[in-house]
């Protein structure tokens, strides 16, 4: 860990006065994935400001009818929100499938939208990542890439964004509210919000430097039956190979969204168009143009399968 | 005292305190954070500063240059260490690799820096300054391919591997005549010990004296190889390892840790501690190398084996040792044609060493599944197959060896009735509940048994207080626990009045922990040296040390008694001695015996593989503890279950390194992934074993478990996985090939 300066801010102005004064600086939240990225050297801010204090902490409902989550609302408190709970379970049981206890006590909203991969030569500075170093390359293109991208990948890198949140606020059509730190606002679809990697793989996200994350919104409840499914190689505390996010509708219309299989999490809304039709139309659509690895390539299979396990659940 | 004949009845046969559930006597020490573990001795090395390891950055080549000085201008920095300022260093004859690189690299991840600061983030970070140029090699990472050039292994008698292969019979011509023959290969993977409490040491000088507080299973070895690395006189070296989080053999000797901390002490002149950060363990010490084993069997149509075939490959660097994979199968099922034999090849991967039950635990996730495979084929129950290949006797020597006590059909049958194996489907697939396809398996469970020489003090002070020293360890598995009660029951009193001092080269030399040998040999120790101390305080009461009875803090003989604390008086009086084991071992074989069972679901649309269901029964002499015993076991079955699902460290054969370093990329076991576990141990004692008739079992219960995981899963979803761990994505390719 590189030696670091360290301030606490009280408003969203100062946090966005104190980015533009130290154009390097990060935020830290819970610093759940931020510290352990330090530790590393993957990321090596000089300075850093906590805007735990920032009281954005409030779940409160829009007056369209939906809920605007607080950016340092911490992923155990969303999931048992009573209102989250009650029209949006999707996104409670993601949190709750993600991480453990005591992780979702500290993560928050903001903080784990932008959580990095868990591509092990990420992890590995000793080792050519373009994502960590831009221009070093791709050790997992050859290496260890089972649990990597089938999706939207690119020759510089096929990571994943690990999240099991971003799939069902990708699901639910949330919307990112940030302010620039010159004090800018905007609202960032959740569709646009992540990247792919490209040719600029270390560009995850469509936030400026200084940019802060101060609320996420959900549109009204959709209604349906809400299902998280997330694969998974032990019983807990472990990422997901394939997941899927759905609200499935009695009429046979729905929406699913995946994770495990991209950059980002992974929407096709014309092959939810198929949705009548099954989980295979749904997945074939989803699926194409998937290029997979000899290692994860069982990712299409059961990408297929799990959403028609969630069908079956649905069901039953 | 010798131990060279079958022990007759003695005071432990009492059991007034051997053989009782008592609660761990460290266990509120560890679930309350106050076992002081060696990264922690603030209370004996205050003012220690932090040593920081870089590792090496290549798998093998050499240093062409090492540029420390930015690392020594940084902030809070006292000494960098590397091989250039070490001093003269040699390898210790247990090391493979040398714990310090330079210039020659021999494997990731060795130590090359050592950085001495007055903070642990100073000396990360300057650790990162320094600047290393390395001219690398090509290396051999590949097992499948370096098997091609795998030769046959020297004998290492100390490694457990006295012969790397064995021969009797016919095995050849056996297996050709045979009607039913099973030929399969089965592959496990690179494994890492995982132990909670990472490698840590804090290490002072004095003068020349060296006193090293380590995390460490064996003292005794810690002080050899130490005096050897270091080239200084045995006099010089303390080491002391009262509490350990963990082992599972990446403790069975010094490593990295331990040199970094005695050599960043000798640079800053003070304590220094280091501990191994979860990155560096991976590569910088020792792992259970990955093995392919082939098995042959050929029988007749009565199940009855006349052939039986155990191959197995592994690597290790240059001078390193076999996996010794197949050594249970020279012992295990009868056949009058066998052969075994280990192949050798060169990697040059961080050092493969002893894990977790080494030889068995690999060697029966393949056996178990080989005759699971057999059963299958001649339509007999698995249950029934292994007990129709029972023998009673070392089947390579023959009957002039029998086993020193063997029940492994009361294991299997003991097992099979408490898990409920009749209602198991011999047709895989058949049994579904909801979405989970549901399997039942079984494997047969075997150890070998182990006994080394061991030595402990016994004293009794005025206030009849028994204090045991030796240097035996506990790495969690219950040694404090069952030496007292051995103290206990030798001296006729309660296990609370009982010290137990552990962990310390000034105390007698122990057999320390490891191989299961620990529990049984360290306790006969302290029986010896109770034995001495009886005969002493009954000669100072004047009574016939023979007839005297020890009970209730009191010596008896005939109607006269005296109480322990009386004869100590003042001065106290102590005694010493050492079991050393002689003969019984060669003249039986003697080994521990069970039978897992397990209930595995597959999920029948994803795969995913979760157990629900785990039994096993045990035969290993006498338990003399039976709750420390059952924790030993469960823990054991919970890392089978991590061997047969998820544990592997993946090799990236470019860079010679296992790439999922950390727990997130190298998964074991959660609470969710165990299910209620029964464990039955079978009422026994074995005379040749020991004086306490016991034996080890710590161990047992990882042997097998993965075989029995393996087989519940094949019986649940119908694919056959030979390559651990068995994963999902293997299942869906089983079932895209029907
Ligand atoms: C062992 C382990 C297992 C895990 N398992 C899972 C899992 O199964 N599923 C899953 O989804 N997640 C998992 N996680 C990840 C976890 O969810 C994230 O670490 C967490 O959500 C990050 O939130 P945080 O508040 O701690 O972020 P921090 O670490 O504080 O920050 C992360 C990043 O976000 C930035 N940031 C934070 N807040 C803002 C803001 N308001 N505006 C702009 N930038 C901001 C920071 O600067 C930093 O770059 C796991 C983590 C660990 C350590
Ligand atoms: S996949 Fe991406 S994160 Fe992984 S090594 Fe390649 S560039 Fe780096």
């Amino acid at each position: 860990m590189k030696p670091f300066t360290y301030e606490r801010v009280a408003t969203p102005a100062e946090a966005a006065a104190a980015a533009l004064k130290n154009p390097k600086a990060r935020f830290i939240a819970g610093g759940t994935n931020l510290l352990d990225l330090m530790k590393l050297e993957i990321e090596v801010p000089p300075h850093l400001i906590d805007i735990n204090r920032l009281g954005l902490d409030k779940i409160k409902e829009t007056d369209q009818g939906g809920l605007r989550i607080g950016a340092l609302v911490r992923n155990t408190d969303l999931a048992a929100d009573r209102r989250v709970r009650k029209d949006y379970a999707v996104l409670s049981r993601a949190l709750l499938s993600g991480a453990s206890g005591q992780l979702r006590n500290k993560a928050t909203t903001a903080g784990n939208l932008l959580q990095r991969t868990r591509c092990p030569y990420f992890y590995d500075p000793t080792m050519p990542c373009n994502k960590r170093a831009p221009g070093s390359g791709c050790s997992a293109l050859q290496g260890f890439n089972r649990n990597l991208a089938i999706l939207g990948t690119s020759d510089q890198c096929i990571a994943t964004h690990p999240s099991d949140m971003a799939v069902a606020m990708r699901l639910l059509d949330a919307t990112v509210e940030t302010v620039h730190a010159d004090g800018r606002t905007r609202a960032i679809p959740i569709a646009s919000f992540h990247r792919l990697p490209g040719t600029t793989p270390h560009i995850e996200t469509d936030l400026a430097p200084g940019e802060l994350i101060t609320a996420v919104v959900l549109p009204p409840p959709l209604g349906g039956t809400h299902i998280y499914r997330k694969v998974r190689d032990r019983a807990s505390y472990a990422f997901a190979l394939v997941s899927v996010a759905a609200v499935l509708q009695r009429d046979g219309t729905g929406r699913a969204a995946f994770g495990g299989l991209a950059h980002k999490p992974w929407r096709v809304e014309a092959a939810e168009a198929r949705m009548a039709q099954g989980p295979k139309a749904v997945a074939d659509a989803v699926l194409a143009g998937a290029r997979t690895t000899p290692q994860n390539a069982f990712k299409t299979v059961l990408a297929e399968r799990t959403l028609a396990a969630v069908f079956e659940q649905a069901r039953a | 005292m010798k131990f060279d004949s079958p022990a007759t009845t003695n005071p432990i046969d009492r059991l007034k305190v051997v053989g009782k559930p008592i609660d761990r006597i460290d266990g509120k020490l560890k679930t309350t954070g106050t076992a002081p573990y060696a990264y922690e001795r603030n209370d004996v090395a205050p003012n220690a500063a932090y040593g920081y390891i870089l590792g090496a950055s290549i798998a093998k080549g050499r240093i062409t240059s090492l540029d420390v000085s930015a690392a020594k201008r940084a902030p809070g920095v006292i000494a960098v260490v590397t091989y250039q300022n070490a001093g003269k260093l040699a390898k210790a004859k247990a090391h493979t690799a040398r714990l310090l690189a330079g210039p020659e690299v021999q494997h990731f991840d060795q130590a090359v820096a050592i950085v001495v600061a007055e903070t642990f983030e100073q000396a990360r970070d300057a650790s990162r300054r320094i600047k290393v140029r390395y001219a690398a090699t090509k290396g051999a990472y590949d097992l499948a391919v370096a098997i091609k050039t795998a030769q046959k292994p020297a004998p290492n008698p100390d490694a457990g591997a006295d012969k790397p292969d064995t021969a009797v019979g016919d095995f050849a011509g056996a297996f050709a005549k045979a009607s039913v023959q099973l030929d399969e290969t089965y592959t496990t993977p690179d494994q890492c010990h995982a132990m909670m409490e990472p490698h840590a040491t804090t290490a002072a000088w004095e003068g020349d004296k060296l006193t090293v507080w380590t995390s460490n299973q064996m003292i005794a070895w810690a002080v050899r190889d130490l005096t050897e690395t270091l080239l200084i006189p045995k006099e010089n070296v303390r080491v002391i390892s009262p509490y350990i989080g963990g082992g599972f053999g990446s403790k069975l000797w010094i490593r990295a840790d331990a040199l970094a901390a005695i050599l960043g002490a000798r640079a800053a002149g003070r304590p220094v501690k280091v501990a191994l950060a979860r990155t560096q363990i991976f590569n910088n010490t020792t792992h259970r190398p990955a093995t392919i084993q082939r098995i042959r069997i050929g029988c007749g149509p009565d199940g009855r084996i006349a052939a039986i075939g155990h191959e197995s490959w592994s690597g290790d660097l240059p001078g390193g040792g076999p996996e010794t994979a197949a050594n249970q199968t020279r012992l295990l099922y009868a056949g009058e044609n066998r052969m075994t034999a280990h192949r050798l090849a060169v990697l040059d991967l961080p050092e493969g060493n002893a894990m977790r039950a080494p030889g068995e635990a690999p060697g029966l996730m393949a056996l178990e599944i080989a005759m699971d495979e057999l059963a299958e084929k001649l339509k007999i129950d698995p249950v029934e197959l292994r007990i129709r290949n029972d023998v009673q006797y070392d089947p390579e020597a023959g009957p002039k060896r029998p086993f020193s006590h063997r029940d492994l059909i009361g294991c299997l049958r003991t097992g099979a009735q408490r898990f409920g194996w009749d209602k198991r489907s011999a047709t895989p697939g058949r049994v579904r509940d909801g979405r989970w396809l549901v399997g039942l398996g079984m494997a047969a469970a075997f150890r070998n048994n182990i006994s080394m020489t061991s030595a402990a003090r016994v004293g009794i002070d005025r206030k009849g207080v028994v204090t045991v020293a030796t240097d035996m360890t506990d790495i969690g598995t219950g040694s404090y626990t069952v030496i007292a009660q051995t103290a206990a029951e030798m001296m006729g009193v309660d296990v609370e009045k009982v010290v137990v001092l552990l962990g310390d080269s000034s105390f007698p030399a122990s057999s320390g922990s490891g191989g299961q040998w620990g529990g049984n040999s360290a306790s006969s120790g302290v029986y010896a040296a109770c034995v001495k101390l009886r005969e002493a305080l009954a000669r100072k009461a004047g009574f016939d040390p023979a007839t005297a009875v020890f009970d209730d803090g009191k010596i008896r003989s005939g109607n006269k008694s005296a109480t322990l604390a009386e004869l100590a008086g003042d001065a106290g009086l102590s005694a010493e001695d050492t079991i050393e084991f002689e003969g019984l071992d060669k003249a039986y074989a003697q080994s521990t015996f069970g039978a897992h069972f397990v209930e595995a679901g597959v999920d029948a649309q994803t795969g995913e593989i979760r157990v629900r269901r785990m039994g096993g029964a045990f035969a290993a002499g006498r338990i003399l503890n039976p709750k420390s015993a059952r924790s030993q076991v469960i823990g054991a079955m919970t890392m089978g279950v991590g061997a047969a699902l998820m544990e592997e460290a993946v090799v990236d054969k470019r860079y010679g390194c296992f790439i999922n370093h950390d727990m997130a990329g190298y998964e074991v076991p959660v609470h969710a992934d165990i299910p209620h576990q029964d464990v039955v141990f079978l009422d026994e004692v074995d005379d040749k074993s020991s004086p306490l008739k016991a034996k080890g079992v710590g161990e047992l219960g990882i042997c097998g478990v993965g075989a029995a995981v393996a087989n519940a899963v094949y019986n649940a979803c119908g694919v056959r996985v030979r390559e651990y761990p068995i994963t999902l994505d293997k299942i869906l390719a089983g079932w895209a090939k029907v």
